[in-house]
């Protein structure tokens, strides 16, 4: 059974905007795909309609055996610890050190009191710094997060998702606003984790020749519909521009050849 | 010929800018011509004024055998006066910022109850603090409790509205981060909100103290309490030199309290 | 930087010995063996001591409350049904609405006057005091001025002015303005020194006079946010005008609210006018709010 199924998925925003039409797919276990289209065609929305970060209008999604769209508030607690989510801007806790936002990774499991004074066994504060350390960031452990640089900052943002010991990670543009260099270190991270710890890997990006690189199958989604949805191998320049919605030489791709 | 008309267009824009500042120069004197009129106010009585208060200020300033005695009285009353408006600001600040929390676009339960929130914050601080002085005169008496809760419910307006600002400012992000974690209200709150919106709430609390410190003189006045009440009576008795005193006080604990204040503030943020 | 180290994630189990080593070396613990998490930095423990601080002096402040011998309870239940009385049984017994409409004006205007007095002494005070413009000397002697006469409560300097002018609009005119002299002189001063340096430094190389550089670049990057404080000063004197009403006897809606609440033990009366002087207020709020917009 898949890990994850969208079934005629629909968003609309204040009975005006349409986020999301008709969306359908699904996803196996352990797969690396990446969601590309132009900016406003609902890819944010989509990978947000996985946790009811943002609630769709209709249709019905399935994670991992659940029904995302009908879950209770417990169920939901339950969908979201197993779905760990990667930010564009990182969305840290800028004034709390790098272990204790790496920590907010188990809030979801914790009881309300020991989530609210900061209270961790010490076996996932080790395990914390053991994260830490493998995204290269040990030495940084007790710095505030508003010290770090882009790229360090993601790499918490991934380290507080493996704490949760997810089975799905949803990354909403996690390179958008790094330096080249940098965006290479996080997709390498990325595709470390699909590939040696067996976590599936959603994952939104705008730099088509990224998501070529680095995942075995690409949807392609426009004004809320989903364009393409297949192997990276076969996207073709012709399908890339329909996602794009755009003539040949527009794109930067075009240039090189991709 | 292109040239001479992009000059013209040009000089226009000087011509109506001219046009507008004189325009907004003479309704702001007509304005005040008027203003004037209604109130009874005359411009060269207040500048006649100037002078004899300015000698009033010196003559007085350096306070004479009786106001000497009176220091311990009125430091007494000036550390009153500065528990007071301490313990009401931080008071206000616990409630306000739960309060607020139910106000916030990022945290707010229902649509119905944020509206509420912010009508009920409206309310508390826009009814002026002399009214809210002069009812609990009733209730209380000349009683401390009186400028206590006066002060109360206006802090508790101004920082509810303003910590509501604050949190929707500094904490979307990481409360979405949260969320998605599955970190439940108050496990958000006390992980997320908190700590990124205390630069804020502890800028806004230590203002409040200070704005305090000066209501409370005038609330003190209105009920005979504090140390506006001391000022009233040595103003009253023309025991000038007494009354100064007073005014000095308050302006060195303003003062200080001013200084601690930014020295924290460059700490904090 | 560590920036280009790219370590991929290992398996979550079994990290070798040397790497646990290295783990552990970043680890801070406790006398206790447990393991830190806080974070260390000035910022932080600044936050705590203050909140400690603040916290005892309210305790402090409790615990030596002298609060006679009232029935708290009591108290508090006759203040209910007196909130009660003012804000849902509100009735306008003695003054008219036409009277008492009139002294909100009066108010209105007592606000108008002191802001725009306030505004024009403040203005060129700014210029004194602004860092990237003014003498340092002048800048920290205008600036500790500034900073005495606003630490003066503003029911002080009418008192003050009272004693040479009399009870009245003028005292009570000339006291406001003190109070929002200083305020908008700082808020003017800072609007100033947030300037991009450039704009002068550019001026002064074509050889612009001080007050050429005032008028071509200083007003025009700073009118809107000028404007902006100014109008917020202006709903300030409005409150503050209805207080000098009530404590000072400057006329105006406050001397009503004082003669219905201290004089005549009105309730009724004390609400309607409560009541005209919110409304008023939010609708100042309303206009600034509009007025801002329009500016930026």
């Amino acid at each position: 059974m898949a890990l994850l199924t969208f079934q005629h998925v629909s968003k609309t925003y204040d009975n005006v905007t349409k986020a999301l039409q008709d969306v359908s797919f699904s996803i196996e276990e352990g797969e690396f795909v990446s969601i590309i289209g132009p900016s406003g065609a609902g890819k944010s929305t989509l990978l947000r309609c996985v946790n009811r970060l943002v609630d769709a209008s209709q249709g019905a999604i399935f994670f991992d055996g659940q029904n995302v769209t009908t879950a209770d508030k417990k169920q939901l607690r339950e969908i979201r610890i197993k779905t760990a989510m990667i930010f564009q801007h990182y969305n840290l806790v800028d004034r709390l050190s790098v272990v204790e936002n790496v920590l907010h990774g188990r809030l979801g499991q914790k009881s309300t009191l020991s989530g609210v004074v900061g209270q961790y066994t010490e076996e996932e504060k080790a395990e914390a710094f053991r994260i830490l350390a493998e995204m290269g960031l040990a030495e940084t452990a007790y710095k505030r997060c508003d010290e770090l640089s882009g790229g360090q900052k993601q790499r918490v943002g991934i380290a507080r998702a493996l704490m949760q010991h997810p089975k799905l990670i949803l990354c909403d543009e996690p390179i958008a606003s790094l330096d080249p260099k940098s965006s290479k270190v996080i997709m390498d991270h990325l595709k470390a984790i699909n590939q040696n710890q067996k976590i599936t890997c959603l994952v939104n990006l705008h730099q088509v020749d990224v998501a070529m690189k680095y995942s075995e199958r690409i949807i392609g989604v426009t004004a809320g519909r989903i364009v393409y949805d297949g192997p990276t191998a076969n996207l073709t320049q012709d399908v890339i521009h329909e996602i794009y919605q755009s003539s040949e030489h527009d794109l930067i791709t075009d240039v090189q050849g991709a | 010929m292109q040239i001479t008309k992009q000059t013209k267009a040009n000089l226009d824009i000087f011509q109506r800018r001219k046009i507008t500042y004189t325009l907004v120069f003479l309704v702001l004197i007509a304005v005040f011509a008027g203003a004037s009129l209604v109130s009874e106010f005359n411009l060269l009585d207040g500048v006649a004024s100037f002078p004899a208060a300015m000698q009033w200020i010196i003559s007085n300033l350096i306070p004479d055998a009786e106001a000497i005695e009176r220091i311990p009285k009125i430091l007494s009353e000036l550390m009153e006066t500065a528990l007071v408006s301490v313990a009401v600001t931080v008071v206000a600040a616990v409630l306000a910022f739960f309060f607020s929390l139910l106000g916030s676009n990022i945290t707010r339960v229902n649509r119905v109850v944020k509206r509420v929130v912010r009508i009920v914050a409206a309310f508390f601080r826009n009814v002026p603090d002399v009214v809210w002085a002069m009812l609990l005169m009733f209730s209380f008496g000349q009683n401390i409790l009186t400028g206590f809760f006066a002060l109360f419910f206006t802090t508790f307006g101004l920082l509810t509205r303003a910590f509501i600002e604050t949190i929707d400012e500094v904490s979307s992000g990481c409360v979405e981060a949260l969320d998605a974690t599955g970190a439940n209200f108050l496990q958000k709150v006390f992980q997320g909100i908190l700590p990124s919106s205390m630069p804020g709430v502890i800028t806004w609390v230590l203002y409040m103290i200070e704005t305090n410190i000066r209501s409370s003189t005038l609330i003190g006045i209105l009920t005979a309490t504090g140390i506006g009440y001391l000022f009233d009576l040595y103003y009253k008795r023309l025991d000038f030199a007494s009354a100064s005193l007073v005014v000095l006080s308050i302006v060195v604990l303003v003062l200080v309290i001013e200084t601690v204040s930014n020295k924290v503030r460059k700490v904090i943020l | 930087m560590n920036e280009t180290v790219a370590i991929p994630a290992g398996k979550p189990s079994e990290p070798g010995r040397g790497e646990r080593e290295a783990v552990e070396r970043n680890i801070v613990r406790t006398h206790s063996g447990k393991i830190k998490i806080k974070g260390r930095n000035r910022s932080q423990t600044a936050i705590t001591a203050l909140c400690l601080v603040l916290l005892g002096i309210t305790a402090v402040a409790f615990a030596t409350f002298d609060t006679g011998s009232i029935d708290f309870g009591q108290a508090v239940l006759d203040t209910l049904h007196n909130i009660r009385t003012v804000f849902l049984e509100p009735e306008l017994v003695r003054d008219t609405v036409g009277g008492v409409l009139y002294q909100l004006l009066v108010t209105f205007c007592l606000g108008i006057l002191s802001t725009i007095i306030g505004a024009v002494l403040a203005f060129f005070c700014s210029l004194l005091c602004a860092r990237n413009i003014a003498h340092p000397a002048c800048v920290n002697a205008v600036k500790s001025v500034v900073a005495v006469v606003r630490a003066v409560p503003t029911v002080l300097w009418v008192l003050i002015f009272a004693v040479s002018a009399g009870l009245g609009s003028v005292a009570a005119v000339v006291g406001l303005t003190f109070h929002s002299f200083a305020y908008l002189t700082k808020a003017y001063a800072e609007s100033i020194e947030e300037m991009d340096p450039g704009v002068i430094e550019a001026l002064r190389a074509n050889g612009a006079s001080y007050w050429q550089i005032v008028c071509q670049a200083i007003v025009p990057t700073t009118i809107t946010s000028m404007i902006a404080w100014t109008f917020m000063r202006f709903e300030i004197n409005f409150a503050n005008a209805v207080a000098m009403g009530a404590a000072a006897g400057a006329g105006g809606i406050g001397f009503n609210l004082f003669m219905a609440g201290s004089f005549y033990f009105d309730l009724h009366e004390m609400g309607m006018l409560t009541y005209i002087v919110v409304i008023a207020v939010v609708l100042l709020e309303m206009l600034s709010t509009k007025i801002k917009a329009k500016v930026r």
